[in-house]
């Protein structure tokens, strides 16, 4: 449905976005992830039409942006990162506009009324958007980005600044949405993706560092080979007890808890199970087994590393 | 097109800018037509139209001060440049949505006629010939400060430069004598606004005249749309 392919983008010297190429099926909600500055405006921008890239394509629906920028942009509903809202207007009124701007063959008032009940913004259709809440802002910004029911919903952060009942409803909202529509939407708020995101790409430093299903990232990147074990008692009899383990790397203490309970990270050799006689173990040595976990990485902790380790990379490039 | 055309002329009559611009134009339209027309008993509109040179360098900067500029600040041209619309179809609209706005002022010269008709059979034809001047003057300034209005995100920037240029333009014949090389003196009045303009106020329609204005307008929005596209390359 979308295909970005070698996109770059340079800004005076500085790369914005750097080679980017990726693919977004139909159907498909993709989650861009990076934090701020990465490039994840910058890309939307160039593939709604609003900038231009320094070199490479974007292919909308088999309409190419340098060829045919009306096609692409007529299959596009795009609400940026500040929804770009006439504020002397009324809702009603600036839907009208848009509907009219893009252009849409179906019946005005009946598709915009649709429109308005499916963001819950048929009760303020008649007040001056200068006078609106953020949260009503940000509606009437996705309201006016669905207008013509566009194939493709490109949305830059919808839930910045937003409370967190709004947060929840603008997240069902974009989930259901993904169900007639190809979404790609962008946050740097990890939670959020892993909610509402078949797929993630996360990119850094205008490259993408990791592109893959949502459930899988944890699994493909963060190594599952640490286990949490919280054992009663013990203490320093505890580490020596796992450490004597065959199989076991490196014990170290994560955290004592008030009830006496001292969590342990155990580092395994490989991906082998030794949860059995991990159990067995502390059980003949009396040291009651209060609870065992893989330790997988959060997303969070994998995120920060991928975005780390190209900032990392990135400096010690700059400094040779 | 037309959306935006509606649109521009809806933000006009819903802030109170419209109805300023509308109330000095009347205010000076009408001075200028009571002291020079009724005090001095005559149904000759020339020097009232010459007049109205100076009023037009005052309003059309105010008319398209926020036209371009607060599209870029309040992030609008986002959504402008993200619809199926060509860049030359915006600027069209705000340069003809401007042009009405400046139309719909320029129609109080219909009751000026009016009322010379209660004295005099007014020769039509020549207030005629006086209004399209004038409108296309007002238009050429109009597509003056677009242009002025798309280098900026500020409205007091744009205005004040819009300000300027017609200032520029106006004191464009004094530079013209005051400087002794014969070639540049004479280009600087062949672009002169004022003696274009002052054959339409003489009732004199010259073919020559039309076309510099338009060529004047069609110039300045080129270059609009160009600014334009050029923030998106770069």
């Amino acid at each position: 449905m979308v295909e970005v392919k070698n996109v770059t983008k340079v800004y005076g010297d500085k790369k914005a976005v750097d080679d980017i190429s990726f693919t977004v099926n139909s159907g498909e909600i993709v989650g861009f992830l990076g934090p701020n500055g990465a490039g994840k405006s910058t890309t939307m921008n160039i593939i709604t039409g609003y900038l231009s890239s320094s070199s490479g394509t974007v292919t909308v629906d088999g309409c190419e942006i340098l060829d045919d920028p009306k096609g692409v942009k007529s299959k596009i509903g795009y609400l940026p990162e500040i929804p770009p809202l006439y504020v002397d207007m009324t809702v009603r009124k600036y839907l009208e506009f848009m509907y009219n701007l893009k252009k849409i063959k179906l019946d005005r008032d009946t598709h915009i009324d649709d429109v308005c009940r499916l963001v819950k913004i048929s009760q303020v259709e008649d007040r001056v958007i200068k006078n609106l809440s953020k949260g009503y802002r940000q509606r009437v910004g996705l309201a006016q980005a669905l207008l013509g029911n566009p194939p493709v919903l490109i949305l830059d952060e919808p839930t910045v600044g937003l409370d967190p009942k709004q947060i929840i409803e603008i997240r069902n909202l974009v989930k259901s949405l993904g169900k007639k529509h190809t979404v790609i939407l962008s946050s740097h708020i990890l939670s959020e993706v892993q909610a509402i995101c078949d797929r993630v790409l996360i990119i850094s430093n205008g490259k993408i560092v990791a592109d893959s299903p949502t459930e899988d990232l944890a699994k493909t990147l963060g190594r599952s080979d640490k286990l949490r074990v919280g054992v009663k008692g013990g203490k320093s009899a505890a580490i020596d007890l796992l450490s004597s383990i065959k199989g076991v790397n490196n014990v170290t203490k994560e955290r004592e808890h008030s009830d006496g309970v001292i969590d342990y990270i155990v580092e395994l050799n490989g991906d082998i199970d030794l949860r059995e006689q991990i159990f067995y173990k502390l059980a003949e040595a009396k040291m009651p087994l209060m609870l065992m976990q893989s330790a997988d990485p959060s997303l969070e902790e994998i995120f920060l590393k991928l975005t780390n380790d190209t900032q990392y990379n990135n400096h010690k490039g700059a400094a040779k | 097109m037309g959306a935006i055309i509606k649109r521009e002329l809806y933000s006009y009559f819903c802030s109170p800018l419209a109805y300023v611009i509308l109330s000095i134009f009347l205010f000076f339209s009408g001075l200028f037509f009571t002291l020079i027309c009724l005090g001095n008993s005559t149904s000759e509109l020339t020097y009232v139209f010459t007049n109205m040179f100076l009023v037009t360098i005052f309003l059309t900067p105010i008319l398209c001060m926020r036209l371009m500029s607060d599209e870029k600040r309040l992030k609008t041209d986002q959504a402008l440049l993200t619809s199926p619309v060509g860049i030359g179809e915006i600027v069209l609209g705000k340069f003809f949505s401007a042009s009405i706005m400046y139309l719909i002022c320029m129609s109080i010269f219909l009751i000026y006629g009016f009322v010379l008709s209660f004295f005099v059979s007014p020769k039509w034809s020549v207030i005629l010939c006086n209004c399209l001047g004038l409108f296309l003057l007002a238009a050429a300034f109009i597509a003056i400060d677009i242009f002025l209005s798309s280098l900026t995100e500020s409205q007091m920037i744009a205005a004040i430069s819009g300000f300027a240029a017609g200032l520029f333009v106006y004191l464009l014949d004094n530079v013209a004598s005051a400087v002794s090389a014969e070639i540049v003196s004479k280009a600087l009045s062949a672009v002169s606004f004022l003696s274009h303009y002052q054959n339409f106020t003489v009732g004199l329609l010259s073919l020559a005249d039309v076309i510099f204005f338009l060529s004047i307008i069609a110039l300045f929005l080129f270059l609009t749309i160009r600014v334009i596209e050029k923030k998106r390359w770069s």
